[in-house]
């Protein structure tokens, strides 16, 4: 594959839709609006890992891409929606970066991630190298996005998002074992539990989902 | 033909099985020490349990030096060990550098041992006698070790080994545990510094083998900030200024032996490691400003050790100082045979290098002596303070002839074994003109009169210890009631007495069987000067050891004869004329002790004249106001400034850090979760500069 074709550029178009919607969950001030954009982002990512699938010819990638689709995509997003209607979240606004601030950092972010993985993969597929430069970037933005949001919900979605560049670079290169994207899948099913419980249990203690209010009660040096 | 030479003729010495078994010998009696140490737990339980683990020690010391002049007769062998780290195996070699020092370890690890075994009473803890061999055998492991990773190995099992016994008794006084921290830190710095030094050294490539580090030599600020890890590693064991400060700490709350092996044997294997650095691994194509800091800081510690050893109240903290001024002055013929290598000036390399090596084996044995002296006095008189001893020359004799041989060394009187080693060092000294560049002969020039000084202030603080401890009076009763050691005791005593009068009598034997290792660090032979002299250079001057003690022994005997011979017959004893003293009071039967000068008044004109600018001496006279009857009291004192640095910024300095520490544990989450990416953020925009580049 190389420039020009039309399995490169499927893939370079899911990528970059991925990453795409990173920017989206960064900015986002309304819950609901993240929470669809995740979704979108799942499901984005299941196109990817099929048409990785088909690319490469890995039947294993379509298990994948239903996991994806299915956990992503789907469950987690409803589940999230739950909460907050439960919670009565709709209408809540949060503070997040300003639309330009984040935007800037995030371009700085996907910068250097270029700037890191493009010589250090020299020899590589240039599809895999693309690859590997956006799960990159789509983990640095969920980082950025964990620690620039003050709400627990958010703050669990930046958390997911960090796991789907993960899955981003794991289904572009092949011959990477199914087992290790079960258990993957597992754990980030695991990880929206726990995070769900936790956010339940914070507004049960401290009617807020800000975890500024947590650093009050912590038992230590006070 | 001299005695090493022909004996190195010998064809059957040349015989490579020779050097295989000269290797294994050592091997086995370093892993003798090591089963002792393993078997001493158990073995201490047994009330024969602990003169058969020193009597081992004792064993493989004599097979250690026994291996080591094998090893300078016969030549290089190497072997790698079936075991090791996990990347490699092992590697230990024999070459003539190692095995002098494994000489210096063999005769102090003797003396050491004979006089522990000879100084038993009942049983011994555990802890006393595990760490024991395993400090031996440290040494050992450090002077055969053939890559890094076994002489750090070796390096760290001797520091920790000794910092046990160091702190054995750690319960009894406060100052015993301030001694052993220092001393802790001052190991772990080390060790690290060391470990950097390998770092730098091998490079990316990471093969610290021996061969693989002469394979490429630094250049440049790498050789420069090699030379800094080292002196900082290796130096702060042995005693370099300004990291000395542990040795007059931790030499008195360390039993009698060991602080004679810590100063006889540890700074020497401190030292081995640096002229391994210096002179062999750095390869040999080094500029001349090289040798310029281990001058520098060997004089500022020649005369900073031989000063406090002229103000220092108790023995064995005297002694401890003693060996600093050794030590700098060891490092003053390391630091110039470097220069003068690097100047092309191989033959004056050789002279230097040799005075180091043999003012190395001097001091092991005499230093050895005078701290095994001293523990002895410590176990007679139950004291180390000077004003509580006092004319012990009559109560222990043994001792006192013994450590006035030492004492002799010390303060390089011919015709002992100081004396020849630091004349070697003086002559390179004053040769050191012929090096071109003007800012090192201003510097040599300088280091000279320091050295000078630190060898005459050496003379007095030896008269001061030996005669305020042996002769005069007693101060206490306990002096007074003073008993001399044991059979092996005397005899752990007399073999470095015996060894130091040798040595003395003996230079250039010495120096013939350190020409290998001569010819290793400096590619040339120390000049030849006939049978028994040693000389400065092919035609230059010359000492006579046994000339000058010929001509000794013939003043003494001629005044001797005189005074007899003048001396009217029927000679009477009348009462010995006081010098006006007043009779003591009855309650002291062996006179007021205040009638006779303390250890600071004996000090004081130095403390004055030297004291106040080197070492902030101070001196304050408190009067009674008028009328009142208390009497006026002087008070005096001084502190070492490396000293109050280490105990003053230094502890400040890292409870600031901590502090500042301490706040990162009341971040909130998003600030914990920041600071993880900013450290990933940081290392990646590294890696995109690294990989720019």
């Amino acid at each position: 594959m190389s420039f020009g074709q039309l399995g490169y550029d499927v893939a370079h178009l899911l990528g970059g839709g991925v990453l795409l919607l990173s920017f989206v969950l960064l900015y986002q001030r309304r819950i609901g609006a993240v929470i669809n954009a995740f979704a979108t982002q799942g499901t984005l990512l299941a196109l990817a890992a099929a048409w990785q699938a088909h690319a490469q010819g890995a039947p294993g990638l379509y298990l994948t891409a239903v996991l994806a689709f299915a956990a992503k995509g789907v469950l987690i997003p409803l589940a999230l929606h739950a909460i907050v209607r439960r919670l009565n979240l709709h209408r809540s606004v949060e503070t997040a970066l300003g639309v330009g601030l984040s935007m800037t950092a995030g371009v700085a972010l996907v910068g250097l991630s270029i700037l890191v993985v493009l010589p250090a993969t020299e020899g590589a597929r240039a599809l895999a190298r693309e690859d590997v430069a956006l799960a990159l970037s789509v983990v640095l933005l969920g980082m950025l996005m964990m620690i620039t949001r003050r709400n627990a919900i958010s703050q669990v979605i930046g958390l997911l998002s960090l796991e789907n560049g993960l899955i981003l670079a794991a289904i572009g290169v092949a011959g990477m074992p199914l087992v290790v994207e079960l258990s993957t899948a597992a754990l980030v099913l695991m990880v929206a539990v726990v995070a769900g419980v936790f956010a339940f249990q914070i507004r049960e203690r401290f009617d807020t989902l800000d975890t500024g209010s947590l650093e009050e009660h912590r038992g230590e040096g006070r | 033909m001299r005695f090493p030479e022909w004996l190195r003729g010998v064809s059957s010495l040349r015989d490579p099985r020779l050097r295989h078994a000269v290797l294994t010998l050592l091997l086995l009696a370093t892993g003798g020490l090591l089963v002792l140490a393993a078997a001493a737990p158990a073995l201490a339980r047994h009330a024969k349990g602990a003169p058969v683990v020193l009597g081992g020690c004792a064993a493989a010391s004599v097979l250690i030096a026994a291996g080591a002049v094998g090893g300078l007769l016969g030549g290089p062998d190497a072997l790698d060990l079936p075991f090791g780290p996990p990347w490699g195996p092992a590697r230990v070699a024999i070459d003539a550098l190692s095995a002098w020092f494994l000489l210096i370890l063999g005769l102090a690890g003797t003396a050491a041992s004979i006089f522990a075994l000879g100084s038993l009473h009942g049983p011994e803890a555990p802890r006393r006698l595990l760490p024991y061999p395993l400090f031996l055998a440290g040494m050992a492991v450090t002077l055969l070790a053939a890559d890094g990773f076994t002489l750090l190995l070796g390096f760290e099992a001797m520091s920790l080994a000794s910092w046990v016994l160091v702190a054995h008794e750690h319960e009894e006084e406060e100052a015993n545990r301030r001694a052993a921290r220092i001393y802790l830190g001052f190991a772990g710095f080390g060790g690290l510094s060391l470990m950097l030094a390998f770092g730098v050294l091998a490079g990316g490539a990471g093969d610290v083998a021996f061969a693989a580090l002469r394979e490429a030599p630094p250049d440049g600020w790498r050789a420069a900030l090699v030379l800094a890890l080292v002196l900082a590693g290796a130096g702060s064991k042995a005693g370099l200024a300004p990291l000395h400060v542990w040795l007059p700490l931790a030499h008195p709350a360390a039993p009698s032996h060991v602080s004679a092996l810590m100063s006889g044997a540890m700074t020497k294997v401190a030292i081995y490691v640096l002229a391994r650095f210096a002179f062999d691994l750095m390869g040999s194509a080094q500029p001349l400003w090289l040798g310029a800091p281990l001058v520098a800081l060997g004089a500022a510690s020649a005369v900073i050790g031989a000063l406090r050893a002229n103000l220092e109240e108790d023995i064995k903290t005297l002694l401890a100082c003693s060996t600093i001024e050794n030590v700098g002055l060891i490092s003053i013929g390391l630091g110039l045979a470097l220069a003068f290598r690097g100047a092309d000036l191989p033959a004056l390399a050789a002279l230097a290098a040799g005075a180091a090596l043999l003012h190395a084996l001097n001091h092991a044995v005499f230093k050895t002596l005078l701290f095994l002296a001293a523990g002895e006095v410590l176990h007679g008189a139950l004291s180390r303070r000077i004003d509580r001893l006092g004319g012990l020359i009559h109560r222990m004799p043994v001792t006192a002839w013994a450590a006035l041989a030492g004492v002799a060394a010390a303060a390089s009187l011919p015709p002992l074994s100081g004396f020849a080693s630091e004349w070697l060092l003086l002559q390179a000294l004053l040769a050191s003109w012929r090096v071109g560049d003007l800012a090192f002969q201003m510097g040599a020039a300088a280091a000279t009169a320091l050295a000078a000084l630190a060898a005459a202030l050496a003379a007095a603080a030896m008269v001061r210890f030996w005669g305020l401890v042996f002769l005069g009076r007693p101060r206490t009763p306990r002096a007074a009631g003073a008993e001399e050691g044991g059979r092996l005791v005397q005899a752990a005593l007399i073999l470095p007495a015996a060894l130091t009068v040798l040595f003395g009598l003996l230079p250039g034997v010495m120096l013939d069987l350190a020409e290998p290792a001569l010819r290793l660090m400096t590619r040339a032979a120390a000049p030849r000067a006939g049978f028994v002299a040693i000389g400065a250079a092919e035609g230059g001057a010359r000492y006579w050891p046994l000339l000058v003690a010929l001509l000794l022994a013939a003043a003494v005997g001629a005044v001797v004869w005189a005074v007899r011979r003048r001396a009217p017959a029927g000679v009477a004893r009348g009462p010995i004329w006081d010098c006006g003293f007043i009779a003591a009071p009855h309650h002291l039967p062996f006179g007021d002790p205040s009638s006779q000068p303390t250890a600071s008044g004996f000090g004081q004109p130095l403390r004055r004249m030297l004291g106040t600018s080197l070492l902030a001496a101070r001196e304050g006279v408190t009067m009674p106001p008028p009328g009142a009857t208390a009497p006026a009291v002087l008070q005096s004192g001084f502190h070492d400034p490396a000293l109050v640095a280490l105990e003053g910024p230094v502890p400040r300095w890292r409870d600031a850090a901590a502090a500042q520490a301490e706040r990162l544990r009341d971040l909130s989450i998003r600030q914990c979760l920041g600071l993880t990416f900013g450290a990933v953020v940081l290392m990646l925009a590294l890696l995109a500069w690294l990989e720019a580049r």
